[in-house]
């Protein structure tokens, strides 16, 4: 460590090139720039110092040539890092599909984090190589920001909504997480490590710990029945709140006569202020569960509602808009849960 | 220069704003822009020197990557408390109020404020809220953040949080109350002959920040007492738990604080672009962009906020148009380090203080511009947002042009507001000083922050050790750079030379009255007739070409 003085941390992400390379091209532009003032700057010093007490200079009040080149040449550089840059964020903003979620807890001062087996690690992360994993992140508390410097990723965590972030991991071994957003006492405790495993290790590493932990699809399914949830979600749409199935992932149908996707988010706020969006044909009955449950029983039965993705739509169904074959049509309108 | 040169020999005028009236009441009660400048300077180094302390104090702390001298909550404090009062009571009043309140009088040919009473007012409510943020300081700390982010700030600190939000909302009032008095002035009381394009360009400077002032104040004050509201009444504006939404605080807070980087950095360009032409001897090239250049940035950095926001989570439709906005903002900065680095072109140039702090001014604001081309950047801001980059991009922007222009115009005009020269040789020295500990201070943190390092850790990984010792080292020299210029300006009020009225020789109007001025600013009203910052139509600087002038009074060069 007091040898070698590192100018960049290790790339182990998809993004870690592309972010050196912009890292690159603006330095590049701006080393330029530098450079040209200052050497100016230290000629004219040099050039023009002064040579009697009552030296005056030479009056050159401007020339509108240079002021439209020095306008005109930063605006177009100006414009090429912001495109580049653009590309850079717009893909990391849109995670690709069929991606290995991880659930993200942060609260004063620690990191739960969930497998889509339920395996539950706290400040330690395992992920696949190769393999393209997006975190869905909430926060108990404050505001926090989940950051992995070797991947060159970050993103805010913040109570009442989910934000993600997605990467691939292109390197095995472990690296440094952090806290990125001051979030109180603290703070500067609150990381770990993410650890890249080949796949097949991943695969073995989370089945010799499953057992220990308790399936969030049953942990959500015994909240939906003891909730009572069960009782007006029917799962065949006979209730007075539309059936689950199916309803993951798709385009629903509101009241208003707008389609929403029911990712994560949806389906949080369906839980926690059900009148925010009503489901076209239901009404609004459902109880707030806003200060009832837990972060961690909501994602319970966020993982729940995503299991039931693949039943059988009923055909007074989940309020979603069908896709295929029947795209364009609406089925059955469904209300809220 | 030898003994024998035509160095005039000035005395101090009989009467003058310092001495005309007597007794601590005519100083506390006094309406005249130059003592209230003068309180005001005393005011603000008090709070410098307290803010300096904190960062003395988490510079020693940060050596050992454990943290070698206090406790987390107590670390927290100090970066929270020397950021609220580095940023709201000594940046942000230092160069307007101090400088300001001297010289827009004295520039434009007037002989006072429009509202003098107000100005004083002004003072007060200043110092009114300084006392609220003490108090929270004494009385618990802040541990917040000076971003006062939520809800960390409304619900989960146990610091003093409601005192000080109270003391920057007074403050506030200031700040608005100072900008429309100079509006106003700089609108109405111009000597006959002062056209609005024969302006110094330091007025031009603290008319956009005024306008910052007005514009942009009354949303932080009202934010702030939002926060205020929700801590004490448990108002739901920001808390989700009670319905609200803690990234609306942000949208608030950065609608006021992105402008409140370009109030600390426009009067500072401003003083600069004085120092420039006056050492250069020669007008200033592209004088229309420049002024122009400083409404622009007035202008475009009010739609520039949620580049702080890029990470929230925020649309990524909204994270494109702020960040283009912001290249757009960056424009004319570019455009002013330009036409200073031209108005070095065919001038005649001496190295006195003020322009080795104008030189020092264009090296670091042009890296803390340059690497705010990193930051505006989407793909770069990922990996760069919240970590040490951060840090050293608003430091370069703060302390290596802020400051830098704030000391360089207290030493350009001192010997206006004292009458007195002060050693130049220890001055060069004490400008050098602070050139290069400033960088050995920042420049590592560009590093550490690409490297990864989060800001405000009280404790770091061992790897980022050797960076941070670094800068530790930079800050002692730093320090030293500080305390020079407090020791021998001190010094020079009783011991310095007399200055004469127009020691450099400069341009400017405030030049033409005796120095330190009477207190009604000019005994005649003056009229201009020249333009700004010509120096060959003006027989009263008594230069010419060749022949031996006016020496400047330090006499050493």
């Amino acid at each position: 460590m007091q040898s070698q003085l590192p100018l960049y941390p290790e790339q182990a992400s998809n993004f870690a090139p592309h972010v050196d390379e912009l890292m690159i091209f603006i330095i590049a532009i701006c080393l330029f720039f530098a450079v040209a003032v200052t050497v100016a700057i230290i000629f004219f010093l040099y050039k023009f110092k002064r040579k009697s007490p009552g030296e005056i200079g030479v009056a050159v009040h401007g020339d509108m040539r240079l002021e439209a080149a020095w306008i005109g040449v930063p605006f177009i550089l100006s414009m090429a890092m912001f495109a580049w840059g653009a590309v850079v964020y717009v893909d990391f903003r849109q995670a690709p599909p069929d991606t290995l979620d991880i659930y993200v807890i942060g609260k004063q001062w620690m990191w739960k984090l969930q497998q889509p087996n339920g395996q539950k690690e706290i400040n330690e992360l395992h992920v696949p190589l190769g393999k393209d994993v997006r975190l869905i992140m909430g926060s108990e508390d404050v505001i926090h920001d989940f950051s992995i410097p070797a991947f060159r990723v970050k993103m805010d965590v913040v109570p009442g909504h989910y934000n993600t972030l997605w990467f691939r991991p292109t390197k095995i071994g472990t690296y440094h997480f952090y806290c990125s957003q001051y979030c109180g006492t603290n703070h500067a405790i609150m990381g770990g490590w993410v650890t890249v495993m080949e796949p097949d290790e991943y695969t073995a590493w989370l089945a010799g710990t499953s057992d220990m932990n308790p399936n969030p699809v049953l942990a959500g399914e015994r909240l939906f029945a003891q909730r009572a949830c069960s009782t007006c979600h029917l799962a065949d749409g006979k209730g007075p709140a539309p059936s689950l199935n199916g309803v993951f992932g798709g385009q629903v149908r509101l009241a208003d006569g707008s389609t929403v996707t029911a990712d994560e988010s949806y389906i949080r706020e369906s839980i926690l202020t059900p009148n925010a969006k009503i489901v076209a044909g239901y009404q609004p009955v459902m109880p707030a569960y806003q200060g009832q449950i837990t972060e961690e029983q909501t994602l319970d039965l966020i993982s729940y509602v995503r299991s039931l993705q693949a039943e059988p739509v009923p055909p007074k169904g989940a309020g979603v808009v069908q896709t295929g074959a029947a795209a364009g049509t609406v089925s059955q309108p469904t209300g809220k849960k | 220069m030898s003994a024998t040169t035509t160095a005039p020999v000035h005395t101090m005028p009989k009467v003058h704003y310092l001495n005309a009236d007597y007794g601590i009441k005519s100083w506390l009660l006094t309406t005249d822009h130059k003592r209230i400048a003068l309180l005001y300077l005393g005011a603000v180094t008090f709070f410098f020197l307290i803010g300096g302390i904190f960062a003395t104090m988490i510079r020693i702390h940060l050596l050992t990557p454990g943290g070698y001298l206090v406790s987390p909550e107590t670390y927290n404090k100090l970066f929270t408390m020397h950021g609220v009062t580095m940023v709201f009571f000594f940046l942000i009043p230092s160069i307007p109020a101090i400088l300001g309140n001297f010289l827009v009088p004295l520039m434009i040919g007037a002989k006072d404020l429009a509202f003098p009473k107000l100005n004083l007012l002004s003072y007060y409510l200043y110092l009114t809220g300084g006392g609220f943020v003490l108090y929270s300081f004494i009385t618990g700390g802040l541990d917040t953040g000076w971003t006062f982010y939520t809800p960390l700030s409304s619900i989960y600190s146990n610091s003093a949080v409601t005192p000080a939000v109270i003391g920057i909302f007074i403050n506030g009032f200031s700040s608005i109350l100072t900008g429309l008095n100079f509006v106003v002035t700089i609108h109405t009381m111009r000597a006959p002959g002062m056209t609005w394009f024969r302006l110094p360009l330091f007025i031009w400077a603290q008319y956009a920040t005024s306008m910052i002032f007005i514009l942009g104040t009354p949303v932080i004050a009202i934010t702030l007492l939002l926060l205020a509201l929700e801590r004490v009444f448990h108002l739901g504006f920001f808390n989700p738990a009670l319905g609200g939404d803690p990234i609306l605080f942000q949208h608030l807070f950065w609608f006021y604080s992105h402008p409140a980087v370009y109030i600390m950095i426009l009067p500072a360009m401003g003083v600069i672009t004085e120092l420039i032409t006056t050492f250069a001897r020669r007008p200033v090239f592209g004088y229309t962009f420049i002024a122009g250049s400083s409404i622009a940035i007035a202008v475009i950095g009010f739609l520039v906020w949620a580049h702080h926001m890029f990470l929230t989570g925020e649309s990524v439709y909204a994270a494109l148009a702020f960040s283009l906005m912001s290249y757009l903002v960056a424009i004319p900065s570019a455009v002013k380090v330009f036409n200073w680095t031209s108005t070095l072109y065919k001038g005649s140039i001496s190295y006195d203080t003020p322009m080795l702090y104008a030189l020092g001014f264009i090296g670091l604001f042009l890296v803390g511009g340059l690497t705010g081309l990193f930051l505006a950047c989407l793909g770069l801001d990922i990996h760069l947002h919240d970590t040490y980059f951060v840090i050293a991009h608003f430091h370069y922007i703060m302390v290596g042009g802020a400051v830098m222009g704030y000391m360089g115009g207290l030493h350009f005009w001192w010997p206006k507001i004292t009458g007195k020269m002060y050693p130049e040789f220890l001055a060069r020295t004490a400008a050098v000083i602070l050139f290069v500990g400033f960088n050995l201070t920042f420049f590592p943190q560009f590093v550490l922050g690409y490297l990864g390092m989060p800001r405000r850790y009280h404790s770091y990984p061992p790897e980022f050790q050797s960076l941070n010792v670094m800068s530790t080292a930079g800050a002692s020299i730093l320090a030293l750079g500080y305390l020079l210029p407090m020791i021998y300006l001190a010094w020079s009020i009783k011991y310095g030379k007399v200055a004469g009225p127009n020691p450099w020789p400069a341009t400017g109007l405030e030049w033409r009255t005796p120095s330190p001025p009477p207190t009604e600013n000019f005994d005649v009203t003056p009229v201009v007739d020249w333009e700004p910052y010509d120096f060959e139509h003006r027989p009263d600087l008594q230069l010419e070409p060749g022949v031996a002038g006016l020496l400047p009074a330090h006499g050493d060069d």
